[in-house]
């Protein structure tokens, strides 16, 4: 009976704690995503650098690629675009842009400006593509395997840590 | 002098209503709009994670507001339109998450929580019961007769 006083709110303490860790350390931005494993939503889009042509997600049937949404009013997009540029350099991947809710001129100038990481970006002007991706923080990256279905989201802008403990290696594993 | 300043204040409150009634609705808008407040109010803005899309500025929810109008004018019903929401965004857009699986120890953690409260408190009384039974009293026939001499008003010593 003693040792019940002390041990039962020790226990609870120690609950509690358990639950303030795990709670207190994960990012409440970070939402998950119901897309992942489903096929990649529809899209055909006019091309930022060819309005006249559009692209497909079902264009890239058979290829392993990235769907990165980005755009020129986007802060944090800056902050990721080193990364993309070296990982475009690299070959490893093929990175598709979707320019979320941009004015065409400010994304061409931003790309002129900061570089071109994209094998192409698509224009989603009014952000219909975007609510069908289930985008609410720009930039966010999608990994799209070679049947077109998600198997990698990520929220906010990459990180060398996210790429190559994550996003690399998985897409090395889809692409054999 | 006060009472101006109440009829200014109340005039200030009442002046926007009667602005409203000027431009009202057709009829069947109005319950649609109706329909859509109570919705927008059931779903989260994922911007600004603790507001309702019905209280959200952000754009993301302007554009989520526009579309599930569209879907609610194409017919689609509430519970469709919750799906088509949750197909994009995941159960966290309800601020009704669904009873299943993963949201169990949500839906009846308090439950759980008020059962074992209450199964404490029990014993605390059960055992407290033990501790004060009269038996304890009456275990001492001096301190009983004492003590009926106070209760009855029949204390010699007063």
């Amino acid at each position: 009976m003693k040792a019940m006083r002390w041990s039962i709110p020790l226990a609870i303490f120690l609950v509690l704690i358990a639950f303030l860790y795990v709670g207190l350390s994960r990012d409440p931005r970070e939402v998950p995503s119901p897309l992942i494993g489903k096929p990649a939503p529809a899209f055909a889009l006019s091309q930022l650098h060819d309005p006249a042509n559009t692209l497909a997600n079902t264009d890239l049937k058979g290829k392993v690629w990235l769907l990165n949404v980005w755009a020129s009013w986007c802060v944090s997009c800056r902050q990721e675009h080193p990364l993309l540029m070296q990982l475009a350099a690299s070959n490893s991947v093929p990175i598709y842009g979707l320019d979320y809710k941009d004015k065409p001129d400010a994304g061409r100038a931003w790309l002129a400006q900061n570089g071109n990481p994209y094998a192409a970006s698509v224009l989603d002007l009014d952000g219909r593509v975007g609510i069908d991706y289930g985008v609410y923080g720009v930039p966010e990256t999608f990994l799209i395997d070679k049947e077109g279905v998600i198997r990698y989201k990520q929220i906010g802008p990459l990180t060398m840590e996210s790429l190559k403990e994550k996003i690399l290696p998985l897409a090395r594993e889809l692409q054999k | 002098m006060r009472g101006l300043v109440v009829l200014a204040m109340i005039l200030c409150i009442a002046a926007p209503g009667t602005g409203a009634t000027k431009m009202e609705a057709p009829a069947a808008d109005a319950a649609l709009d109706l329909r859509l407040k109570k919705l927008e109010t059931e779903l989260r803005c994922l911007v600004c994670q603790n507001q309702t899309l019905a209280d959200s500025n952000a754009g993301l929810a302007d554009d989520l507001r526009h579309e599930v109008r569209g879907l609610a004018e194409s017919g689609k019903s509430d519970e469709q339109i919750k799906a088509y929401l949750v197909a994009r965004y995941g159960d966290f857009v309800l601020y009704d998450p669904p009873v299943k699986g993963i949201t169990w120890l949500l839906w009846g953690g308090p439950f759980a929580l008020l059962g074992v409260g209450g199964l404490l408190w029990w014993t605390i009384l059960q055992r407290r019961a033990r501790r004060v039974s009269p038996e304890a009293f009456s275990a001492d026939p001096v301190a009983e007769a004492r003590g009926r001499e106070l209760l009855e008003g029949t204390d010699p010593t007063r």
